[in-house]
């Protein structure tokens, strides 16, 4: 009995599961991951309880009263190890989402729900640009890292050199240093002048994003403390190495990220994290036919309502904006998805962080874009595409032949984006080297690689038995 | 001459190419990309076996001897540098999995062998020799060395690499809206949404679009999509060799009945994935996905390759086919607009069919000996007659 069905229990999931509650809507949360909490609050499992989670995470408070109210309340089934392996949209506008339980290396039990209202709180990936190298062992995205240490307490290595753009390198390092590594050095590629201008400007907006400057700032203070190298303008070009990473080379960047030449180190070490922003999973707002923003986000209205009559979407798929924008993006797509207005008393305070937490989201994005220039670094034998193991000669070379201005003529001459991953790594990078800097709107065949008919992979024989179960939702919300 | 070609799908690849050789003046008029439509969204099929003796078999025939030379002719010009068209002649196998099916295969493929198709009755034994990994419960089966595969994308690719090496002009983004024509009424040249291109003939080969492209140039063409899904699996060892399905393919392919019907054919790919096919409905252009279509897809496989159970599908795809109410492509000049030429209807087997229908198209252009009788394939052919009255009222 599900009138709102919530997908990812992140913090703008969960957010949404426990307004929609408070609404009075019978809610079911599905999330692909062992626990609920999300990439931001990836923790231990209960078998291993940690004193230190609260240490580990931002606003794990929030997520302990979150998790508590929803588990013990009987109007709200929390699904986890459960993907949406697809939605279909059926011809009366209604969406069917097709779930799959279980052991992803096994047999697993599929289900279809046809929900009265759906939350799309999907998340992002962390990205990594392709560098001469990272495909060693050694190499990991700075969001892998991170889970490595929060989740399972492992450090990546002894001497981590830290790499990309964006203030996520901040609790990256943190975290590595929690989980007992020792942080060599961490490289923003955005130099110091287009973040000063871009951080610091109306300072007035960030008043009531406070807490957000003082977490930032206590990150500064751990890092200085510390003694963590930071240096801005600077990027890792090439990883070393013949089994597993050795050393890297840093050199500084120009402002579109172009290696200077001349300015070129190395470093000894054996881990390197890669992290150059977020990409949204979009896939499944794609399936569902929500229209997109030019950015690539998640196109929402002050309810955040989709362009889909009953789909709602919350968190990293409309704007990368970080856990407190999550939150209360949550709580009023749950809010409204349940039948209530964003307009109402109880989702003021939401409303009210919402704006101003975008507004400071905003503020990030526009500081640490991807430098049109990345892909000088590269070389013709740099995998680009690691599933199918595509480097960035093949992918010149096949797009100067063919002459093609179709993303998907490209991908099935070059196989890039068309592995196991289908494009989730590599996509967006793939997009730039083949269009150059004015990514999708060059090609001419209006395709992206956001698009992903089958969500997540399944075994033929769970696709070829009929779903154990159909539910429709019995109410409809008004 | 110049010649406007619409459409850079395989059939308007094909063409542009043996018309660029033979010295037009070409120019390739596309709305999207190159092989973004049907050519995409397809298999590569080069296949005799699952034709019903008739003109689109003699078709099929010629073009099982026209690609290995193709195939070649593109490596050839194109170098290794280019992505390969992956032409792989690894031949058909086709079985029947039930009793009631294995008399109707025999007499099938018997039919084919009195017009000379080497159709080869086999046992289950052989078959398994084929095939190491086929459901051993198989009741009939028969082997066609003359089937083969290409990659389609890469193919359309190589083809206007081709031609454009010939002289002839790509215009992506570029969409027909209207035929210029001249003081006795023939077409003259298309206007475009980038301006207006002169031509002494103008070629239809737009697929499943075909019908809204004679639309706009001022005749009814009663072209129709029939969509078709593919599943594609994650890569996996090597187990599939030939392309294999399932007997009542050719009940699908050659029927016109609008609701689903789904009939298995399985194949590896030269990448290591393996293609599993296909159904066949009649949904106009939606392109939703319907996950009972692909199940139905899924549940057929096994029974083919009972191994397939614990492969994972990876991605699907579906693609529009363009077929003609009598199951035969138009290719030809139209009667009632000189010097506009249709070449487009082949249904799912446009890929391999293309650079056939190029030939007969250029032996009608340049009014020399047809490779084969052009007659059953003229737009007025007797059984097109009522579907093009049809359209008209």
């Amino acid at each position: 009995m599900t009138d709102v069905l919530v997908v990812g229990a992140g913090p703008a999931g969960l957010a949404a599961a426990a307004a929609a509650r408070r609404r009075g809507a019978m809610v079911r949360v599905i999330d692909s991951a062992e626990r609920t909490g999300g990439q931001y609050w990836r923790h231990l499992p209960e078998s291993r309880p940690s004193g230190r989670e609260s240490v580990l995470h931002h606003q794990w408070g929030a997520y302990q009263s979150l998790r508590q109210a929803l588990e013990s309340d009987s109007g709200c089934t929390i699904d986890t190890e459960t993907q949406v392996w697809a939605i279909e949209r059926r011809a009366d506008g209604s969406l069917r989402v097709n779930l799959a339980y279980g052991d992803v290396d096994g047999t697993r039990v599929t289900e279809t729900v046809v929900p009265d209202r759906l939350v799309l709180a999907t998340g992002a990936h962390d990205r990594a640009l392709p560098v001469p190298g990272w495909t060693l062992p050694g190499v990991f995205t700075a969001g892998a890292a991170q889970a490595m240490a929060k989740g399972e307490r492992i450090a990546v290595g002894d001497r981590v050199v830290v790499a990309g753009s964006g203030p996520f390198l901040f609790p990256v390092t943190a975290s590595l240093g929690q989980a007992g590594a020792r942080v060599v050095g961490v490289f923003e590629a955005s130099r110091p002048s287009r973040m000063a201008r871009h951080w610091l400007a109306r300072p007035w907006e960030l008043m009531g994003a406070s807490h957000k400057v003082s977490e930032l700032a206590g990150y500064v203070a751990h890092h200085l403390r510390g003694r963590v190298p930071y240096r801005t303008g600077f990027g890792v070009v090439e990883i070393h190495g013949t089994d597993r990473v050795e050393a890297v080379t840093v050199a500084r960047l120009d402002a579109d990220w172009a290696p200077v030449p001349g300015t070129e180190r190395r470093i000894a070490c054996d881990a390197v994290c890669l992290g150059h922003g977020f990409t949204p999973r979009l896939e499944l707002a794609v399936a569902a036919g929500c229209e997109l923003t030019d950015e690539r986000f998640v196109r929402v209205d002050g309810e955040q309502r989709t362009s889909v009559d009953g789909v709602f979407a919350a968190g990293e798929i409309t704007a990368i904006g970080g856990v407190d924008l999550a939150l209360a993006e949550g709580e009023i797509a749950g809010w409204v998805a349940a039948g209530g207005r964003s307009a109402d008393a109880s989702v003021r305070a939401a409303r009210r962080a919402r704006d101003r937490f975008a507004r400071f989201a905003e503020r990030i994005a526009t500081a640490h874009p991807i430098g049109a220039s990345w892909s000088t670094w590269l070389q013709d034998d740099t995998i680009v595409c690691r599933c199918e193991e595509v480097d960035a000669g093949t992918l010149a070379r096949v797009a100067e032949s063919t002459a093609s201005v179709g993303l998907r003529s490209l991908k099935l001459t070059t196989r890039a984006g068309l592995g196991l991953c289908q494009g989730r790594i590599c996509g967006r990078s793939v997009e730039q080297l083949l269009s150059g800097s004015s990514g999708c709107a060059a090609f001419a065949d209006g395709a992206t690689t956001d698009r992903r008919p089958i969500a997540a992979p399944l075994r033929i024989g769970d696709l070829a038995r009929a779903p154990q179960s159909t539910e429709t939702s019995p109410h409809h919300i008004p | 001459m110049r010649v406007v070609v619409i459409g850079a799908g395989i059939t308007g690849a094909a063409c542009a190419r043996v018309l660029a050789r033979a010295g037009y003046d070409v120019t390739v008029v596309e709305r999207g990309a190159v092989a973004g439509g049907t050519s995409a969204m397809c298999e590569g099929n080069l296949l005799v076996s699952d034709k019903t003796p008739g003109p689109e078999l003699d078709l099929a025939v010629d073009a099982a001897v026209r690609w290995p030379l193709v195939a070649r002719e593109l490596q050839d010009e194109l170098g290794p540098g280019f992505p390969s068209i992956e032409f792989e002649p690894k031949g058909g196998l086709v079985v029947s999995t039930t009793a009631e099916g294995a008399d109707p295969l025999r007499g099938f493929a018997a039919s084919q062998r009195d017009v000379g198709i080497d159709a080869r009755e086999i046992g289950a034994d052989d078959a398994l020799e084929l095939e190491p990994h086929l459901n051993p419960e198989i009741t009939a089966a028969v082997y066609y060395p003359q089937d083969a595969q290409v990659q389609p994308v890469a193919a359309v690719e190589a083809l206007l690499a081709s031609a454009r090496r010939a002289g002839a002009r790509v215009m992506t983004s570029t969409e027909v809206v209207g035929a210029l024509r001249d003081a006795t009424g023939r077409i003259a040249g298309v206007r475009t949404s980038r301006g207006d291109l002169h031509a002494d003939l103008v070629v239809n080969a737009a697929g499943p679009w075909a019908g809204a492209v004679a639309g706009t140039l001022g005749v009814e063409l009663p072209v129709l999509p029939r969509r078709g899904m593919v599943l594609v699996t994650t890569r996996m060892p090597h187990r599939v060799f030939r392309k294999v399905y399932d007997a009542d393919y050719v009940g699908a392919t050659q029927s016109g009945d609008a609701d689903l019907q789904t009939s298995t054919v399985v194949e590896s790919t030269a990448a290591g994935t393996v293609l599993i096919g296909s159904s066949r409905q009649r949904v106009g252009f939606d392109d939703r996905l319907d996950v009972e279509v692909i199940r139905e897809i899924a549940m057929k496989s096994l029974r083919l390759f009972p191994f397939l159970e614990d492969m994972q599908v990876l991605r699907t795809y579906g693609g529009f086919r363009p077929y003609m109410p009598d199951h035969l492509p138009v290719i030809g000049e139209d009667p009632r607009l000189p010097n506009l030429y249709h070449v487009t209807g082949h249904e799912g087997a446009g890929i391999g069919l293309s650079v056939s229908s190029a030939e007969l198209l250029l032996a009608q252009v340049m009014d020399t000996e047809s490779p084969l009788d052009p007659a059953p394939f003229a737009i007025d052919r007797p059984t097109l007659a009522p579907h093009l009255q049809e359209v008209a009222s």
